[in-house]
């Protein structure tokens, strides 16, 4: 066999549109499940008992399973309890639902790792709840969980090459339609992998620079 | 009434099937502790090209998805001649991502301790294979085992992408009984619940490690 890299000619557009989705369900992935995961554990945290349990139930759940299978249960088993979806929509709330279970577990950390005298002095200084946890509880935890919190939105990245296995036309499902058509799995594949792990290591270089400047202040 | 009985008429199969997926993630992580160490062995090396390499290792099976990296495997070991099974492939590349992971978590336990202790040990006059097994090893185990066992409850369910390239193991077999029985909400169901019992499993047995050979004693 030869290695031929002349196997994308002609494929640029659909390369490109393979790219799109992959970002385009990155970015709602996690803009969805940042913001259920924010929800989820504000009641993870302040709930009542009952509330608190059935959360824990659903954070445990979702992290003791694999992406994929919840994945099958949404899209295969959905229709049956009358939740039809397209593989896009279900893809994307597949991922939303997957990394706010983890992103509740961050925040929850974040929480609790504000002390609990600052809360006391605050509502003291008659802040009411809702303020303390927006402007003293809020601001502190994030620079405490931004780490966690990139390396989370990084590791959504590399599942959404999942959501090709339920037909979502994302890079890698456009990517192996090429190898199937062309022979050429090797090369594809290679060429996928490098295009991965480039978006990876930018991202990272990306959540680097940020974690620098917003703690800034703690590292002089 | 017919969901339940669609799930035990099955249930053999699927045990079968989650003790293949149960002893490919521990067989993964067995080769991946080998390749891990070697990789970590690498990192630290004087010299600097060995060093790149391994650091280049760790960040390529790090930022990699690990469903292209299967595919990948997959495909390229027939491409360079080796024709193997689907299922040495996904044990390959299971073990090959593994161990970029637990390279990082032996490097870490390994950095933890101080690096006095090894001196006082050179001091005291024990040979540099003693130092290793007596001084070094015995504690960085202890420090590092609770990681180990979270990265083998990763593997175990990142294990259900092999899937993909063929390999029965518990999500694929899933996928067939789903598709013959047409209860696809049933049986993946399920299977979630079996994943959820082997990971409470991996637990249980990490935490009976930790409190025979960990910090914690009682």
């Amino acid at each position: 066999m030869i290695f031929d890299l002349f196997v994308f000619a002609g494929s640029g557009t659909e390369i490109l549109s393979g790219l799109l989705m992959t970002l385009l369900t990155w970015a709602s992935g996690t803009a969805l499940s940042l913001a259920l995961g924010l929800v989820v554990s504000v009641g993870l945290v302040f709930g009542s008992r009952a509330l608190r349990m059935l959360l824990r139930g659903y954070v445990e759940v979702i992290r003791g399973t694999p992406f994929l299978v919840q994945l099958f249960i949404l899209y295969f088993g959905g229709p049956y309890i009358g939740l039809t979806l397209d593989p896009v929509p279900a893809g994307v709330l597949g991922l939303a639902v997957y990394g706010a279970a983890y992103f509740a577990e961050i925040f929850r950390a974040g929480f609790l790792a504000i002390p609990s005298g600052q809360i006391e002095a605050a509502s003291i200084l008659g802040l009411t709840r809702g303020q303390v946890v927006r402007r003293v509880q809020f601001p502190q935890m994030m620079v405490v969980i931004l780490p966690a919190l990139i390396n989370m939105v990084i590791i959504l990245s590399k599942e959404t090459t999942i959501l090709s296995i339920i037909t979502v036309p994302e890079l890698t499902f456009v990517v192996k339609g090429i190898g199937t058509r062309t022979f050429a799995f090797v090369e594809t594949l290679l060429a996928l992998a490098l295009g991965y792990w480039l978006l990876v290591e930018a991202t990272s270089a990306f959540g680097k620079a940020l974690e620098q400047r917003i703690a800034s202040h703690l590292t002089r | 009434m017919g969901a339940i009985k669609v799930v035990i008429q099955n249930l053999p199969l699927l045990l079968q099937a989650a003790m293949m997926t149960f002893i490919l993630s521990l067989v993964a992580t067995a080769i991946g502790l080998v390749i891990g160490s070697l990789i970590c062995i690498l990192r630290h090396s004087k010299r600097r090209s060995l060093a790149r390499a391994g650091a280049i290792y760790i960040s390529f099976f790090r930022g990699v998805p690990l469903l292209v990296q299967l595919l990948l495997i997959y495909y390229f070991l027939p491409f360079i001649g080796i024709d193997v099974p689907s299922l040495v492939a996904a044990v390959a590349g299971l073990s090959l991502c593994t161990a970029a992971y637990l390279a990082e978590i032996l490097r870490g336990g390994l950095l933890s301790i101080p690096v006095g202790q090894r001196e006082a040990g050179e001091m005291l006059g024990l040979s540099k294979a003693q130092i290793w097994r007596r001084l070094l090893l015995p504690q960085a185990v202890r420090l590092m085992l609770p990681a180990i066992v979270s990265e083998v409850t990763l593997l175990l369910k990142a294990s259900s992408l092999i899937s993909v390239i063929g390999v029965a193991e518990l999500t694929r077999t899933g996928q067939n009984i789903a598709a013959s029985t047409y209860r696809p909400l049933e049986i993946y169901t399920a299977i979630g619940v079996i994943y959820l019992a082997l990971n409470l499993l991996l637990a249980a047995g990490g935490g009976m490690m930790e409190r025979r050979f960990g910090l914690v004693r009682q």
